[in-house]
């Protein structure tokens, strides 16, 4: 379980207030109005924001102090998440070892990873070199190979056509199951909630809500989530 | 409350700061405490003090005067060849000083080509040595500078005030009003104060063009009190009078002059309605072809007459090249390993101090910390035994700030692109250094690499003060040639170290960027 305590999220002079708990497996979207805080609620997750108070706790874990890199998380930022100098097979590969220095059996394992998204020919590829459905499909190998228990999205499809997105969806959903992780996913439209969270965290007015289900939030909206998907 | 999460330490950039600061400033406290003030000026100091003023106040008039003109024909024609004139102004900031004054010589000097003209018509042959032939080599150098912070002060003008200028049918006067004469009296100033600044630390070119009691610099007085006489109390007391003057003209340059003249876009046409008479046309034809000979002759007299005196190099010349080689690629790397940690920590936030540390660079004169230095060593070593060394480690202390202004930009972009990503990846430490920030400011690091390369290979500065006559580097030995009147061999020699700096220049720069990926 992931628990949020009493907690108080500083990001410059705003503070977005959290006291929450996510199931474990779980997989939720984080919706609510732009500037409500739904990336704060993730960097803090994550380990890039400071809490002035409260802790993060991961099955019973206390996380609030713990390095970005050593939190039993994944992340995937809205853009930037490939090494532009680096080829698809490293860039995979960071996910086991951040120095590179991989075994045979660890670059079969990337191998692997590259198969399972459908890029095992263009593993010598750089970024510039491919689309931007074949760079998220890299990025999700990676995610693949880091094995952490908690998987965060922060709009990574945003660029992507809508045919695209869902298809990215559908597969974060595959490698979810597949892996066990818990899964938050930051989104600004509700479709993408419907498709792959049975779970939502409303986000709005400076605080972040415990988790509602998804249908029965978005069917029965309550007011500041109304405004926002008008 | 986590602590804050950073890819690499801040530290080394903190400590290579430190270090800038306490050569810069610790040499200048030992040459403050070895001064003699009791003893007061000298007539001769004032009028060191005098000339100083005196030509440096010339050379920014003369240069920024020429450039205001000749950046408005460059800002307003298009021909063939003006991107390459453009990348032409560049040059004389990596191009060695003794090299262009020996251009300008074949030119301006007595035997040279003007005399030998004016000579054939029965006139008096040009007089080169002196004041004038100081701010003649001052604008040389620095009419190309002052040309392109001018230039980019014409390019920030927008196409639509053009556009609507030609709407309100403005002629050439009106065109100067609503236009011109504001972007001017924003850029003159600080075109004016970065001229200033420099040439009031000029030494080779007083070495060479001045001397005398009526054409001697601060500088050059700093060396013949420290050369000649041996006089250190006297040396230190003309330091701590340079130090004053450098650092009020830096004080004042950086608070007037907003850009550098390195922006991009400078070869970017404006489409312009005006200036299409006869008239104008041939006015901006005139300034165009003048300054691109007056660039473009020197430097053609050192190839040409350099050719035939490559054959005349000896063992000397060759061995000056190879310690100018070995010190340039010493320098550089002591340059790398302060630059590069002090920009990872200015784009990590840590800016003040060490921002500080790296401006303090342009305020410093290069033989005023030389004469520190030997103020410090002389108690526990022979300062002539360690003549490279220095030379290498001040060469590098003054490129720094321009490696910083390279390095600082790219290293925010790295930071702001890939610093959070590395950090979930745990990357930090070496994997980030190694696989992410070394690679992503490959370029940037390779065009500081070659600035520094060919800065330290054509310095004529600190290394006068400490070399016994066994050690030259190259441009130490080129005036040495021309010293002994071997104007041949000089010109040679003087073609080896221009085809050095450019050639290490145009290597890094290149390999910086060779394979380089977006």
């Amino acid at each position: 379980m992931l628990r949020l305590e009493s907690c108080e999220i500083a990001n410059g002079a705003f503070i977005l207030r959290a006291d929450l708990e996510i199931n474990k497996g779980a997989k939720l979207a984080i919706i609510g109005p732009s500037g409500a805080g739904k990336s704060t609620l993730i960097e803090a997750i994550a380990g890039f924001l400071p809490l002035p108070q409260g802790r993060i706790l991961w099955q019973g874990e206390d996380l609030t102090n713990l390095p970005p890199g050593q939190r039993p998380v994944a992340m995937l930022f809205q853009d930037g998440n490939l090494f532009p100098h680096l080829t698809m097979a490293q860039n995979a590969g960071l996910g086991l070892r951040a120095n590179l220095r991989l075994s045979s059996a660890e670059h079969a394992q990337v191998q692997n990873a590259l198969s399972r998204v459908g890029l095992a020919d263009l593993a010598a590829r750089k970024p510039a070199a491919l689309s931007g459905g074949q760079q998220s499909r890299v990025a999700l190998a990676r995610v693949l190979l880091q094995r952490r228990d908690i998987l965060l999205l922060d709009e990574p499809f945003a660029a992507l056509g809508p045919a695209l997105k869902d298809e990215m969806l559908d597969l974060v959903a595959e490698i979810a199951d597949e892996t066990g992780a818990t899964v938050l996913m930051v989104s600004h439209d509700p479709k993408d909630a419907r498709r792959i969270a049975e779970q939502v965290v409303l986000v709005a007015e400076g605080e972040a809500q415990p988790p509602q289900a998804t249908a029965a939030l978005l069917d029965n909206p309550p007011p500041a989530l109304k405004t926002y998907l008008g | 409350m986590a602590r804050r999460a950073e890819p690499i330490s801040a530290l080394p950039g903190a400590g290579a700061a430190l270090f800038v600061a306490a050569l810069i400033l610790g040499t200048l406290a030992a040459v403050a405490l070895r001064a003699e003030t009791g003893r007061g000026f000298a007539a001769s100091d004032w009028a060191a003090l005098r000339f100083t003023l005196t030509q440096a106040v010339l050379s920014a008039v003369t240069s920024v005067g020429l450039a205001i003109g000749l950046a408005r024909a460059l800002a307003r024609r298009r021909f063939f060849g003006r991107s390459a004139l453009i990348t032409l102004l560049g040059a004389p900031f990596i191009l060695p000083v003794i090299v262009a004054i020996l251009g300008l010589l074949s030119v301006f000097g007595r035997a040279g080509w003007i005399s030998q003209l004016l000579m054939f018509f029965g006139l008096e042959p040009l007089q080169i040595y002196g004041l004038h032939g100081v701010v003649l080599a001052h604008v040389f150098f620095n009419l190309p500078l002052a040309t392109r912070l001018i230039l980019q002060g014409w390019q920030e003008i927008p196409a639509e005030r053009f556009r609507l200028a030609a709407q309100l049918n403005a002629g050439p006067r009106a065109m100067w009003q609503l236009l011109e004469a504001p972007m001017l009296r924003r850029v003159v100033p600080g075109a004016l104060a970065v001229v200033f600044a420099i040439c009031l630390s000029s030494f080779a070119v007083a070495l060479t063009l001045g001397g005398g009691p009526r054409a001697t610099t601060i500088e050059l007085a700093i060396y013949q009190a420290f050369r000649f006489d041996f006089d250190l109390g006297r040396a230190a007391l003309l330091s701590a009078l340079q130090l004053v003057l450098t650092g009020g003209a830096a004080f004042v340059a950086l608070r007037v002059a907003d850009n550098d003249g390195a922006g991009a876009g400078l070869d970017r046409v404006l489409r312009r309605w005006d200036g299409d008479t006869p008239l104008a046309r041939g006015m901006d034809a005139a300034w165009i072809v003048g300054a691109a000979l007056f660039l473009i002759l020197p430097l053609s007299a050192v190839v040409v007459s350099g050719v035939s005196g490559l054959l005349l190099l000896n063992a000397g010349v060759w061995m000056a090249a190879l310690t100018s080689v070995l010190v340039a690629g010493l320098s550089t790397l002591v340059l790398l390993s302060l630059a590069l940690p002090m920009a990872a920590a200015v784009a990590m936030g840590r800016s003040t101090l060490i921002e500080v540390a790296g401006i303090l660079g342009l305020a410093a004169s290069p033989l005023v910390i030389g004469t520190g230095l030997f103020i410090v060593i002389y108690p526990v070593a022979d300062p002539f035994a360690l003549a490279l060394p220095v030379t290498a480690l001040v060469n590098a202390v003054m490129a720094l700030p321009f490696a910083l202004r390279i390095l600082v930009p790219q290293a925010r972009e790295v930071m702001m692109r890939f610093g959070r990503l590395s950090l979930s990846l745990d990357m930090a430490g070496g994997p980030f250094l190694w696989r992410v920030f070394l690679p992503r400011m490959r370029a940037q690091i390779g065009f500081a690499a070659g600035l520094a390369a060919a800065l330290s290979m054509g310095d004529l500065g600190v290394i006068t003060l400490f070399a016994d006559p066994e050690v030259a580097t190259l441009p130490l030995q080129v005036y040495r040639l021309m010293g002994a009147y071997q104007m041949q061999a000089a010109a040679g020699a003087a073609l080896l170290l221009l085809l050095l700096s450019m050639g290490a220049f145009w290597i890094l720069d290149r390999g910086g960027r060779w394979h380089a990926e977006a």
